[in-house]
């Protein structure tokens, strides 16, 4: 059993959770993940490593609540427990010093940026950030992200907040206006990845982005996570989940992510009890 | 009286009922039956059957204690061999093991060997917590088991019998490798997994879930954290694809995931179990072995109308075992022989709707003495399944093996280790089971666990000899 140590709402619908993994935060690096269940009926989710405490031991994830375990998950309290807890998984980013970097996070993306914009300091880079949500009370990790970037620059979809407009605009003009930039990291919503990738490769730069497909175990065992780099079938979960964003296939990624939208509904559906049969309890 | 040359028969769930559910499909023996066929036993002074039992049990002993209807000392007498007899009962494929050598065999049915250890384990869980033997003064060393499947569980359980401490890590959240997330419930409960998981517990061997091993804490880290041996028995759960056009359209599924998100996940109790998975009416699994006979049954529990195996040989060549594709014939799954997919086609949302199938032929024989399938040209033609199943082989995973400099692996990308002892090329590190022999058997598996148990017994007793001399 996991225990949560911490937890806290960040915005709506998007929750801080940090839980006790001393083995885990010993080996955890940037650009990881874990695969957790609450309890035995539950589904093992993937969530990106958002933080990690090697004194402590403890791993702190940052998600979206967007069904239902992660619903349930952010119903979770302080000194609750997980039953399952497994990491780190995926293979670290590749962290070196390029130069010129930009970091782009876009949503609850924006979490597993922070990790490898730091590393990415820390490693020496001047490192220029580009960070979005949909408005600003959804914006997450502003402070966190300043305070690793030379430049942090931010945009909201309805212009409460920042530059109105997406990060890719903000991106595209960063990249017109300092020349050389070394390397791009983006990490959000596949719609907003794809984009980033067409920012990014009429400039030729080199863009990571992390897929997030759906899996079951992490350990390359089931194939479920597979996406297609360059045209060559991948199982994300032990060969990434970091990739080329060039040579991702960006539609065959978004239909495998819906491939169980009815199901999901009605996993919703029937545990918050519409038609009067609530079993969550 | 004569002996019988028919097995008494195991009684069975109905194909039209059992393929609406997940219970277990052979319901085994009564202490009637049982007796009965214990009966039929020869009790022969060589008891040739015994070579066939990779973890030599002393069949004509515990058949002997059946008949006198002493069931409790007929399951103590495998126990002192074997740690997992309602498993081996179940799925030993007897057929190649100790009944291919039972004298009986020669004239007419063989022993039920298997189905006689079902019964005594099945009698001694039914009656609640089992006995335990008694176990040596601890030795003081601690050796590292890495996976949880039939190898690594044997290989603790008889460690922990010479007296050493042994702590498994494994990488998924429940012990049993390939018994828990591949084999079907319908063939082996996972209640009969857990309660054997258990009793190795009860030995004093300590399971950590959640562990993978290479990621987490590599061997090398083991060995220098005080832990003196290990045995690496990460199995074979790297599933293959075809590597055909259309193979990541949604709906096809690799067997591991299709199995894993059934067995493991039970999505066959969705939603009240959150792991969905999605069968549609017409489900192609790819390949006759045992793996492709258990998803093609899983596909009819799950609802599919129909289920088909799509195979390149004919039915000679099928790798499964007889009693499990003539259960799969009883429940209607449909065979298509020499023939294989080339593509599949999906719909506008991606769905697989449709494979292009090839013919073939079969030729000289191979390297395995099969008859080599040679695709007919010019013979493509199309079939209808909106699900497809791949299960053409699993390979070794790679996670330990990349993470263990020194490691040898052999061309197949399996460890290279030593046959009658495990060890390997690293002094202290040892391995067993599909990693070492590619996708083989349960019982296989435990005989390797058990060999290796005993070498690194040897192996640690030396060092010990060594750093007190
Ligand atoms: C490597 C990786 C890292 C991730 N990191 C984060 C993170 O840091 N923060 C965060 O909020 N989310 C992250 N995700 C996504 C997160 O795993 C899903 O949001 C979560 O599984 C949804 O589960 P649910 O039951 O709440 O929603 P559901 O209603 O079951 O699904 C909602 C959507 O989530 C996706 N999803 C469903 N099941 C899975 C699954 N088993 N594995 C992956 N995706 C699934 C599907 O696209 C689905 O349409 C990550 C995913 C991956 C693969
Ligand atoms: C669907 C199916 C049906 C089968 N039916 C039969 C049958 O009827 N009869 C029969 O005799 N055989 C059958 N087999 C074959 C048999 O199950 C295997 O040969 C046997 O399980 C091999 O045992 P093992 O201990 O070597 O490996 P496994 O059972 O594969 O166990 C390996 C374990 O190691 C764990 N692991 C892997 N990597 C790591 C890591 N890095 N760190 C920690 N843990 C790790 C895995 O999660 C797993 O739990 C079947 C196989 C399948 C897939
Ligand atoms: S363990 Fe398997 S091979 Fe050995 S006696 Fe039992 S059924 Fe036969
Ligand atoms: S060979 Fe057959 S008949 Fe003879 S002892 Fe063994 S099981 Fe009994
Ligand atoms: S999640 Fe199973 S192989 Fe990647």
């Amino acid at each position: 059993m996991y225990r949560i140590v911490k937890k806290k709402e960040l915005a709506k619908n998007i929750k801080l959770i940090e839980v006790e993994a001393p083995m885990v935060a010993a080996k955890a690096a940037a650009g990881q993940f874990v695969i957790l269940r609450i309890d035995e009926p539950g589904e093992r989710i993937p969530l990106t490593i958002a933080d990690f405490n090697r004194e402590q031991g403890t791993i702190t994830m940052i998600f979206q609540e967007v069904g239902y375990t992660t619903r349930k998950l952010g119903e979770l309290k302080e000194g609750d427990f997980l039953a399952d807890f497994v990491g780190p998984l995926g293979q670290p980013s590749e962290i070196e010093k390029y130069g010129r970097v930009v970091c782009v996070g876009g949503g609850v993306g924006v979490a597993p940026v922070y990790p490898i914009a730091r590393a990415l300091k820390e490693a020496g880079n001047e490192v220029i950030s580009i960070i979005g949500a949909r408005n600003r009370e959804l914006l997450i990790l502003e402070e966190e992200m300043r305070a690793v970037s030379d430049e942090l620059l931010v945009a909201t979809d309805d212009g409460s907040y920042g530059r109105k407009g997406f990060v890719t605009e903000l991106l595209d003009e960063v990249l017109r206006r300092n020349g050389r930039v070394d390397r791009v990291w983006a990490i959000g919503p596949v719609v907003m990845m794809r984009a980033v990738a067409e920012v990014t490769r009429p400039f030729g730069i080199p863009t990571i982005v992390s897929m997030n497909p759906i899996m079951v175990d992490g350990t390359g065992m089931c194939g479920a996570c597979r996406v297609s780099v360059g045209g060559e079938t991948k199982f994300a979960c032990v060969d990434g989940p970091e990739f080329d964003a060039h040579l991702v296939d960006w539609d065959l990624a978004l239909r495998r992510l819906n491939m169980y939208r009815e199901e999901e509904a009605q996993a919703l559906a029937y545990h918050s009890g519409e038609g009067g049969n609530c079993r969550c309890q | 009286m004569p002996v019988s040359l028919k097995k008494t028969p195991m009684p069975c769930q109905p194909p039209e009922e059992r393929i609406r559910n997940f219970q277990e499909v052979a319901l085994g023996y009564t202490e009637e039956q049982a007796r009965m066929e214990a009966e039929r036993c020869l009790q022969c002074k060589k008891a040739p059957c015994r070579q066939g039992c990779p973890v030599e049990i002393d069949i004509p002993a515990f058949i002997n204690f059946i008949k006198q209807g002493d069931f409790e000392s007929a399951i103590k007498k495998i126990k002192e061999k074997n740690n997992l007899p309602a498993i081996c009962g179940r799925v030993c494929p007897q057929e190649n093991q100790c009944e291919k050598y039972c004298t009986l065999s020669k004239k007419g049915e063989p022993v039920a060997i298997g189905r006689l250890e079902r019964f005594v384990a099945d009698y001694e869980l039914a009656r609640g917590e089992s006995e335990l033997p008694t176990l040596p003064p601890p030795t003081g060393f601690k050796v590292a088991v890495v996976g949880s499947g039939p190898a690594g569980l044997t290989a603790a359980a008889d460690l922990a019998r010479m007296g050493h401490k042994v702590t498994v890590f494994e990488a998924l959240h429940v012990p049993g490798g390939v018994l828990m997330y591949g084999i079907p419930e319908f063939r082996l409960p996972k209640r009969i997994v857990q309660a054997e998981v258990d009793y190795i517990r009860r030995l004093g061997v300590e399971i950590r879930t959640n562990s993978v091993v290479g990621k987490m804490v590599t061997v090398d880290e083991l060995l220098e954290n005080g832990y003196d041996a290990v045995f690496i028995g990460t199995g074979a759960g790297l599933p293959y694809f075809m590597g055909i056009p259309g193979e990541n359209l949604l709906g096809v599924y690799s067997a591991n995931e299709f199995l894993t998100r059934t067995n493991l996940m039970k999505a066959y109790l969705f939603p009240q179990y959150l792991t969905p998975i999605k069968v549609g009416e017409r489900v192609a699994v790819i390949g006759a072995g045992n793996v492709a006979m258990d998803a093609a049954r899983t596909a009819l529990r799950l609802g599919a109308k129909k289920s088909m195996i799509v195979y390149r040989r004919s039915a000679e060549e099928m790798p499964a075992r007889k009693e499990e594709v003539e259960n799969a014939r009883e429940e209607g799954v449909e065979f298509h022989f020499l023939t294989s997919p080339v593509e599949f086609h999906g719909d506008e949302a991606g769905w697989v709707k449709r494979m292009t199938c090839i013919r073939y032929e079969l030729g000289e024989p191979d390297a395995s003495g099969r008859r080599r399938p040679v695709p007919v040209p010019g013979s493509e033609y199309h079939m209808e399944a909106d699900t497809v199943v791949i299960a053409i082989g699993q390979g070794p995973n790679p996670l330990v093996l990349r993470t263990t400099p020194g490691l040898e692996l052999t061309k197949k990308g399996t460890i290279a280790a030593d046959e009658e002892t495990g060890a390997t090329s690293r002094p202290g590190v040892f391995a067993g089971g599909d990693i070492v022999t590619g996708a083989a058997t349960v019982i296989l598996a435990m005989g390797a666990g058990k060999k290796a148990a005993r070498a690194i017994d040897a192996y640690l007793r030396e060092k010990g000899r060594r750093s007190h001399g």
